[in-house]
């Protein structure tokens, strides 16, 4: 059996690295900047949805404030550009270790708290974090941050002629995040997370510090979902807080995990490519005079897919699998 | 600022306190009974609040007549929420406290969608109802009427829920279920109607709620979103699932509030609400009046 894990865990190593590589090679095919830009949207939501895995689907800790983290992640990148003249590539790690450090430093109180309770509490501390930020005049308040363009660079981290850095840059990001979880599943902190999970007496009991591994997947997930944001402020070159720390961003990052499988491996990665072209395309084509058609498409998903498959659609797949080879 | 001014703002601060506490009591009733947060508990008080305005708009219907007719409509919507959707969601297996978050979240999208398509996201408001914009002076204290209205109906509305809880059959059989939902299938209860019973009450006072506030809130597809929060925060400190601690949850929030604005500018009033709630959990998690 212990073959056959170790066995699983290389091929699916390599399906992840051959798709990274068909997908590198899309945008060779498609030119459409309409569809490039989806793509990357798409990229950019499986890493955060990957990162959100790791603490609310791994862990079981289910957070509903990953937005301050991208938030923050977006406005250290923005900040130290507009104000200092850091470049943005240490804007963005600056940005995920100032998360993870807060995300330590919130977890403290706030892992202690079960259930809704906790739900809650993170809800309303990224809400008072947008408030924060919607009166801090030196951050531009509510009015945001634009991003000067200073000339198209990977220096810089800056393309206003084409859209493809930033799909390599989030092709990368999603790769990384895919990576980091297949890593740690197989850690001790992945067996602790899932023991966590399921029963966080009974782990406790066997000597797991529940506390502690708590803290280490709030940290490695809301780093990622940081430099997420770092490099959506780049992306879009102008941040204010409702757009980049409202409480949609938690959602969309907690939707994809959960319409493709919480807690898999695969499942966000799924979720993000049905989630996001699908609400970009149904938000396009019915236009303006059909506002909310989007809202009505992915939130009736959300529903049927949680009634009919809590374990998401990544369910599909592994049962053909084992049917295939028994 | 003077004393006038903190006793004018304490006292909308209660007004609105005793409006939190109806806003938030459905949502404690449900838990109570289940252990189910409806995290469509917003997007209930939304519709309700856009009855109440297409109610006035079409049919030149007072939302203080509407009220009844608002509330009757929920209790019809709430239990059907809970037999076609969450009913379901509790006999998930797998990530069973996944699917209960998400199943109502999905139906809020959902609801928002709809209100988004069909009312389009302008603001409204109800102008010229037999209320709005009048006010009481009260020894130089002035009250807006609606307000006063809505405390009314919230303390007229827990005092008949304390004697419906206690005094008739379903009640006993709602207490009953909540106890051991297990034990009454024994004594011929059906929990599955008990429940349906209970989310239709629960909505019906969430209407209530709306009905009310479409007198001096504007009425919008988002409209239900800081509403929610604040009733959670509300159900939170009265400790989750405690009727009565949802009264008692709502006045300390609309303290809090009126306080906050006294003290930060009036953009940063929810701060209070959420500190405290962060503030209460830290040191109860079980909230201020809930059980251990």
């Amino acid at each position: 059996m212990d073959k056959n894990f170790a066995e699983r865990r290389r091929r699916e190593l390599l399906l992840a690295a051959c798709l990274a590589a068909v997908a590198a090679l899309v945008p060779l095919f498609v030119k459409d900047v309409y569809v490039q830009n989806i793509m990357v949207l798409t990229l950019m939501y499986a890493a955060l949805s990957q990162s959100w895995n790791i603490l609310s689907g791994y862990c079981g800790q289910i957070s509903l404030g990953h937005a301050l983290y991208f938030g923050l992640g977006a406005y250290t990148t923005a900040l130290l550009f507009t104000k200092f003249g850091v470049l943005p590539w240490f804007g963005m790690l600056g940005g995920g270790v100032i998360s993870a450090l807060i995300a330590m430093a919130l977890g403290y109180p706030c892992f202690r708290l079960r259930g809704h309770y906790f739900v809650i509490a993170t809800i309303v501390i990224a809400e008072i974090a947008l408030l924060l930020f919607q009166n801090w005049n030196w951050a531009g308040a509510a009015l945001g941050i634009d991003i000067p363009v200073r000339g198209d660079s990977w220096l810089k981290f800056q393309f206003t002629r084409s859209k493809l850095p930033y799909f390599y840059f989030a092709l990368a990001l999603a790769a990384v995040a895919w990576f980091v979880t297949w890593w740690l599943e197989d850690s001790k902190w992945g067996y602790w997370w899932r023991a966590v999970k399921d029963n966080p007496d009974a782990a406790e009991s066997l000597g797991v510090v529940v506390f502690n591994s708590k803290m280490g997947a709030a940290a490695v997930s809301a780093f990622l979902v940081a430099v997420g944001g770092g490099f959506y402020a780049q992306f879009v070159s102008y941040i204010d807080p409702e757009s980049v720390m409202g409480f949609q961003f938690s959602l969309l990052m907690a939707l994809p995990a959960v319409l493709g499988g919480i807690g898999t491996l695969w499942g966000p990665m799924l979720g993000a490519v049905i989630l996001i072209p699908l609400t970009e395309l149904t938000r396009s084509f019915i236009g303006g005079s059909g506002r909310g058609v989007d809202l009505i498409v992915y939130g009736t998903l959300i529903v049927l897919i949680s009634l009919a498959r809590p374990t998401g659609l990544i369910g599909l797949f592994s049962r053909q699998r084992k049917a295939a080879a028994p | 600022m003077t004393a006038e001014t903190i006793i004018q703002s304490l006292a909308s601060g209660l007004l609105m306190g005793l409006l939190y506490g109806l806003i938030a009591v459905g949502l404690a009733l449900i838990f109570g009974l289940m252990d189910v947060v409806n995290f469509a508990h917003g997007e209930f008080l939304m519709i309700a609040m856009y009855a109440t305005f297409f109610l006035f708009a079409f049919f030149a219907i007072d939302p203080l007549l509407a009220a009844p007719l608002v509330a009757a409509a929920l209790f019809v919507f709430g239990a059907a929420v809970y037999l076609l959707v969450v009913r379901f969601a509790m006999r998930a297996k797998a990530n069973a406290g996944m699917v209960q978050i998400f199943s109502t979240f999905g139906l809020a999208i959902v609801m928002r969608g709809l209100a988004q398509f069909f009312f389009t996201p302008d603001y409204r408001s109800i102008t010229h109802s037999w209320l709005g914009g009048k006010t009481i002076s009260l020894g130089g204290i002035y009250l807006p009427e609606p307000q006063l209205m809505g405390a009314l109906v919230s303390i007229l509305a827990f005092v008949a829920l304390y004697f419906f809880i206690h005094r008739t059959d379903f009640g006993r059989a709602l207490e009953a279920t909540r106890e051991d939902n297990g034990a009454v299938a024994l004594v011929g209860i059906d929990k599955n109607r008990v429940f349906a019973l209970g989310w239709g009450l629960g909505a019906a006072l969430v209407g209530l709620a709306g009905a009310i506030m479409a007198m001096f809130f504007y009425v919008y597809p988002d409209v239900g979103a800081s509403f929610a929060l604040i009733a959670y925060v509300t159900v939170a400190l009265g400790g989750f699932g405690s009727v009565f601690g949802a009264f008692a949850g709502g006045i300390v929030v609309g303290l809090v509030e009126a306080t906050t604005a006294l003290v930060l500018p009036p953009s940063l009033k929810s701060v209070g609400i959420y500190a405290v709630y962060l503030l209460v959990v830290f040191v109860r998690p079980r909230g201020l009046f809930g059980s251990i």
